[in-house]
């Protein structure tokens, strides 16, 4: 292909120790350690305030640790400015020079570089272009920012980032600001850039369904931590703990406590559930489709069934709070106003001490469905 | 009043008054206009020219006026790029940066358009007159301020301040850092951010504000009235050479050499319009 090179870096391997960060009292960074192999694609994913950008900023150099080590490329990064990181870096709002054109834009990495490693104007000129044309808006090199749409910028702002043959590219919320049809071209159009480029990219997203389409691993922020770093089918299948559990699609949550191995649910009279969970008060978490529904008489008051593909949605009404549950089509099927019980074998029991922040009153909500 | 009806399908008027009261209206704008504006400039050049292109130019070749014009060339060289430099830093800071005190700042800028132009010429005779707290120690050394050229400039400084820093503040702000902070993972260093990111963003208002501000160090009188001790050929800028001339009733020289001031005024005004539809087109916000 023409474009092998055009912006083509070695990938490098990123390790981050112990990292805190505050400003002022709000602590940002609550000693986060990550690594991060040469080639791979991770997301940084948490709600807002998790400490996500900031992380992605002090791995730019555009914030300071007050403790902590980064590595890039196994070279320490202690007092090496932003500017000599040489790492990709695209801003949520793409941050294009807006006096500039887009080509002159892809070409500003180039044109202040030192004298002795510029290239020369002949050369410049070429890689924007076939960097531009790698991007599919090589028809676009003399437009101003303000006269090309979102997705467009998006582009721009990445040939950008790529003209300096970063061996790093970190991205903040790369698709924050761009409509969700456009979002989902570009994230698969994005996957496949870091793939032929042979690129390490790290990037930040509140949208778990991106980071875990997208993303080798994906890191789960919580207030400042990590709170999970896994592959998106083990994140999903095994979560750490509630928070993750919680935050990663749609979970029922019901209200219990752990004695002698086993969890009760007192209020709502279902069948205990055996568990590994230390004694004292817990929760269970489950997944509307892990919900099974058993005939006869039971605690459950069956509201509503609609069919719904290969599942049926089934709204219940448990001690007066409405759950809704998944059903494959070929399971037993209830009639509305029909009383029954629930199977909750495969929930999550996770103990309310190690849990997270109380949450509202109502036991029952859905949640993380972001 | 009553209402336009809109039913008949004449355009809706957006405003309601009689033809008459609309007419009476945009003559009575355009009357104050030519009272308050037109006219006294017109004078100005009218009284300039009163006795011919000759008596003009007479009193335009006059050491005293050259004097003057000289020395208002001077205090605008040195103020006006003075308040540019620290009105650039000052934006940048207080648009760039979150600290403590910054509002304060932000007032402090602001400072010289509330004070009276007299006081802020007061407060230099205060420091460094004769009778000041630190004009002993000055004469010891034999530096001279008050009455001479630096209290000319430290007046005029002082007075213009705010025009450059208050017409960028609120466009860095708008603009924020994040360009900047592109450039600085680009690898640019700080030069190459200013010359190529952060300047060019700002060059419309920048020029805009030393406009402003070197139309009003040219033209202070009150700050500088204060400091100048009105030496003659020496110590009057236009303005004060003007009152001057005004005062021993050479009509010919005070116009001809107000006449000049106020031409200044027009081009000033004339550049910065072509600015601000300049900034308008490419939808910048200006103020």
């Amino acid at each position: 292909m023409a474009n092998r090179t055009a912006g083509r870096g070695i990938a490098v391997k990123v390790e981050a120790f112990e990292l805190r960060k505050a400003f002022g009292r709000t602590v940002a960074l609550d000693g986060v350690s990550l690594s991060v192999a040469s080639g791979e694609f991770v997301a940084l994913l948490g709600p807002s305030g998790s400490g996500k950008t900031s992380l992605l900023r002090v791995l730019a150099g555009l914030e300071f640790v007050d403790s902590g080590r980064i590595e890039i490329g196994g070279r320490s990064m202690d007092g090496v400015p932003a500017r000599e990181r040489s790492l990709g870096f695209v801003f949520q709002n793409y941050a294009l020079f807006r006096h500039m054109t887009v080509a002159r834009n892809v070409a500003f990495g180039l044109e202040v570089q030192p004298r002795r490693r510029r290239p020369p104007p002949r050369d410049i000129r070429a890689r924007v272009r076939s960097l531009l044309d790698l991007m599919g808006i090589g028809d676009l090199a003399g437009r101003y920012p303000e006269q090309i749409s979102g997705g467009q910028r998006q582009r721009v702002a990445l040939a950008r980032a790529l003209a300096i043959q970063p061996g790093l590219l970190l991205l903040d919320e790369p698709f924050g600001a761009l409509d969700a049809k456009v979002r989902k071209n570009l994230r698969i159009w994005l996957r496949d850039l870091h793939d032929r480029m042979g690129l390490t990219t790290i990037f930040v997203t509140h949208d778990q369904a991106e980071a875990m389409e997208m993303a080798d691993r994906v890191a789960v922020l919580r207030a400042g931590r990590i709170e999970q770093v896994d592959s998106p089918d083990r994140l999903y299948a095994s979560p750490a703990n509630a928070f993750v559990h919680e935050f990663l699609g749609e979970a029922i949550r019901l209200e219990c406590s752990v004695t002698q191995g086993r969890a009760h649910f007192d209020a709502l009279s279902l069948t205990d559930i055996k568990t590994t969970c230390p004694a004292g008060p817990a929760i269970a978490l489950i997944r509307p489709y892990e919900i099974g529904l058993l005939p006869g008489p039971g605690p459950v008051q069956v509201l509503s069934v609609h069919a719904n593909g290969p599942l049926r949605r089934v709204r219940l009404a448990l001690a007066g709070q409405a759950l809704e549950v998944l059903l494959p089509e070929d399971s037993w099927s209830p009639t509305v106003g029909q009383s029954c019980a629930l199977d909750l074998s495969r929930a999550s029991i996770y103990s309310l001490a190690s849990a997270d922040t109380p949450r509202s009153p109502q036991a029952l909500s859905k949640t993380a469905t972001r | 009043m009553t209402p336009v009806s809109g039913i008949a399908g004449a355009p809706l008027a957006p405003t309601t008054e009689r033809p008459a009261i609309q007419a009476g209206l945009i003559v009575l704008t355009i009357l104050l206009l030519v009272v308050l504006l037109l006219l006294p400039l017109v004078v100005v050049f009218v009284e300039a020219f009163a006795h011919g292109l000759g008596a003009v130019v007479g009193a335009l070749v006059e050491p005293e006026a050259i004097a003057a014009i000289e020395l208002t060339l001077v205090v605008a060289a040195v103020s006006v790029p003075l308040n540019t430099v620290c009105g650039l830093a000052a934006a940048w800071c207080i648009g760039r940066f979150r600290f403590p005190g910054r509002r304060l700042l932000i007032t402090l800028i602001e400072l010289p358009f509330s004070v009276s132009p007299v006081i802020s010429g007061l407060v230099w005779v205060l420091l460094f007159g004769a009778n000041g707290w630190l004009g002993p120690m000055l004469d010891r050394a034999g530096v001279r301020i008050i009455f001479a050229l630096p209290g000319l400039i430290l007046a005029t400084v002082f007075v213009t301040f705010p025009f450059v820093a208050r017409t960028l503040i609120p466009l860095m702000q708008e603009q924020g850092a994040a360009e900047e902070e592109a450039a600085i993972t680009l690898g640019a260093t700080g030069w190459q951010i200013f010359r190529r990111v952060t300047l060019p963003n700002i060059r419309w208002g920048l020029l805009y504000g030393v406009l402003l501000c070197n139309a009003r160090a040219m033209g202070e009188f009150g700050a500088v009235a204060v400091v100048s001790g009105h030496v003659r050929g020496q110590t009057m800028t236009m303005p004060l050479q003007i009152e001057a001339l005004f005062n021993d009733y050479d009509w010919v020289g005070a116009f001809t050499i107000a006449g000049l001031l106020s031409l200044l005024a027009l081009v000033t005004l004339a550049v910065k319009a072509t600015l601000e539809w300049r900034i308008g087109r490419r939808g910048g916000a200006l103020l």
